[in-house]
């Protein structure tokens, strides 16, 4: 469908529309609106790589498929491995892979296929160089499987492993830092980025295209059913995240840390903020709040001085 | 037909093979997905007021489906057939241009 020049040129993100309605994600699914925006930066030239996931599911029942771009279902673990494999037999056959006018290779998994399972096959296609976008959706537990803890689970967040009340536990073990793990790996372009934000998701996809080499981007995907969250106030939370610092937006290329979101200068919201809005944190004690407040500041000044570093 | 998805939605039809021969070999898509009209998980119903409307497209930014799309003369309109009724455009509406209406059938 066509819209006037003047409407068109108003509009923040792409206007084409590569993500068929009538999928099956949930109502205000965070990671459905990051699928959303990564066919609209990359268009239908994209090979993308599902592992089980709920994006298994939001993709559609057999025999539909909601991407108006190629799909390649795969086995949890495999992620890494199979969109080395595809860039290596696109390349075998001559092929332009990545960069203005390639083909993009992109892995889109959630946390537990990347924190947890998919953990070696993500560290071996960084080693290796492949020239591919990985994407981890960041929801924060196993959701499709009935949110189960991952390692990307927070601290005193309510799962169906860590119940909390007389005889369970909450969770009581930070989340896991996987884009510092990535890091590590001096990888060419790494990026964190939030679905509350798209403007500046779809500036990073943009980049990671133009940029030889693997590229990681963590985006930070609210899930309404598993943070026992109403479904309207998922983009408000996702701001909210950015805001108090829990999950601050940046970027790490050549070597060099760049801080996007918050502003580095100002102190950030704190935490009950973004902790309020979702029923998973209402087990938490006072204790529970300091503590998570503590090591939320914590990360966030050792991020400023890298960024102060690195910079 | 003045929807998001235009043509792709009047053509799209449901696949329903009737034997075993008609199952291809690999477990491949054969259709898409705007065959499965999800209008009836939606308890609420976004309801536009064109009045407030000052057309800053964060509503059709910000939805999931996408079931919201820009109409010719700028404003947005609401496909019924898709929308689940989530209720983040009338969350994110900076006008409050959006109402979230109890929808009885």
């Amino acid at each position: 469908m066509e819209i006037p020049e003047e409407v068109k040129k108003r509009l923040t993100i792409p206007f084409e529309e590569n993500f068929f309605a009538g999928h099956t994600a949930c109502q205000g699914c965070g990671a459905s609106l990051g699928l959303r925006y990564v066919l609209k930066a990359y268009g239908r030239k994209t090979i993308v790589v599902i592992p089980a996931c709920c994006s298994t599911i939001i993709a559609g029942p057999w025999p539909y498929s909601a991407l108006n771009a190629n799909l390649f279902h795969t086995a949890f673990a495999t992620t890494g491995a199979v969109i080395s494999g595809i860039e290596a037999g696109l390349k075998a056959l001559g092929y332009k892979v990545k960069g203005e006018d390639g083909i993009m290779v992109v892995g889109w998994a959630g946390d537990g296929g990347t924190a947890d399972i998919g953990l070696q096959a993500l560290s071996g296609f960084i080693e290796r160089g492949h020239d591919a976008v990985y994407i981890m959706y960041d929801n924060e537990a196993y959701m499709n499987t009935g949110i189960q803890r991952s390692s990307s689970t927070p601290y005193g967040a309510w799962t169906t492993n860590t119940p909390g009340g007389k005889r369970h536990l909450l969770e009581k073990r930070h989340k896991k830092k996987v884009i510092d793990i990535v890091i590590a790996h001096r990888i060419p372009y790494a990026a964190t980025a939030s679905v509350a934000y798209p403007e500046d998701f779809i500036r990073k996809l943009k980049k990671a295209q133009k940029i030889p080499g693997p590229s990681f981007i963590q985006l930070f995907a609210p899930c309404p059913t598993g943070w026992r969250a109403p479904t309207d106030k998922s983009i408000e939370i996702a701001r909210l995240a950015v805001q108090t610092a829990y999950f601050p937006l940046f970027e790490y290329e050549n070597g060099k840390y760049k801080i996007n979101m918050p502003n580095p200068k100002k102190e950030p919201k704190p935490i009950e903020e973004f902790l309020k809005l979702q029923g998973r944190f209402k087990y938490m004690t006072k204790e529970d709040v300091e503590a998570l407040q503590k090591w939320v500041l914590e990360e966030w000044e050792r991020l400023k001085k890298l960024a102060e570093v690195f910079g | 037909m003045n929807t998001l998805f235009g043509k792709a939605k009047e053509e799209a039809k449901p696949i329903t093979p009737k034997s075993v021969d008609e199952y291809p070999e690999a477990p491949v898509s054969l259709g898409i997905t705007l065959v499965n009209f999800t209008g009836d998980w939606r308890t609420f119903m976004p309801v536009i007021d064109e009045s407030k409307c000052v057309k800053c497209y964060i509503c059709w930014k910000y939805c999931p489906e996408p079931a919201i799309y820009i109409k010719e003369d700028g404003f947005v309109a609401i496909d019924y057939d898709y929308c689940k009724g989530c209720g983040i455009c009338a969350n994110e509406c900076p006008t409050k241009a959006i109402t979230m209406v109890r929808e009885e059938k």
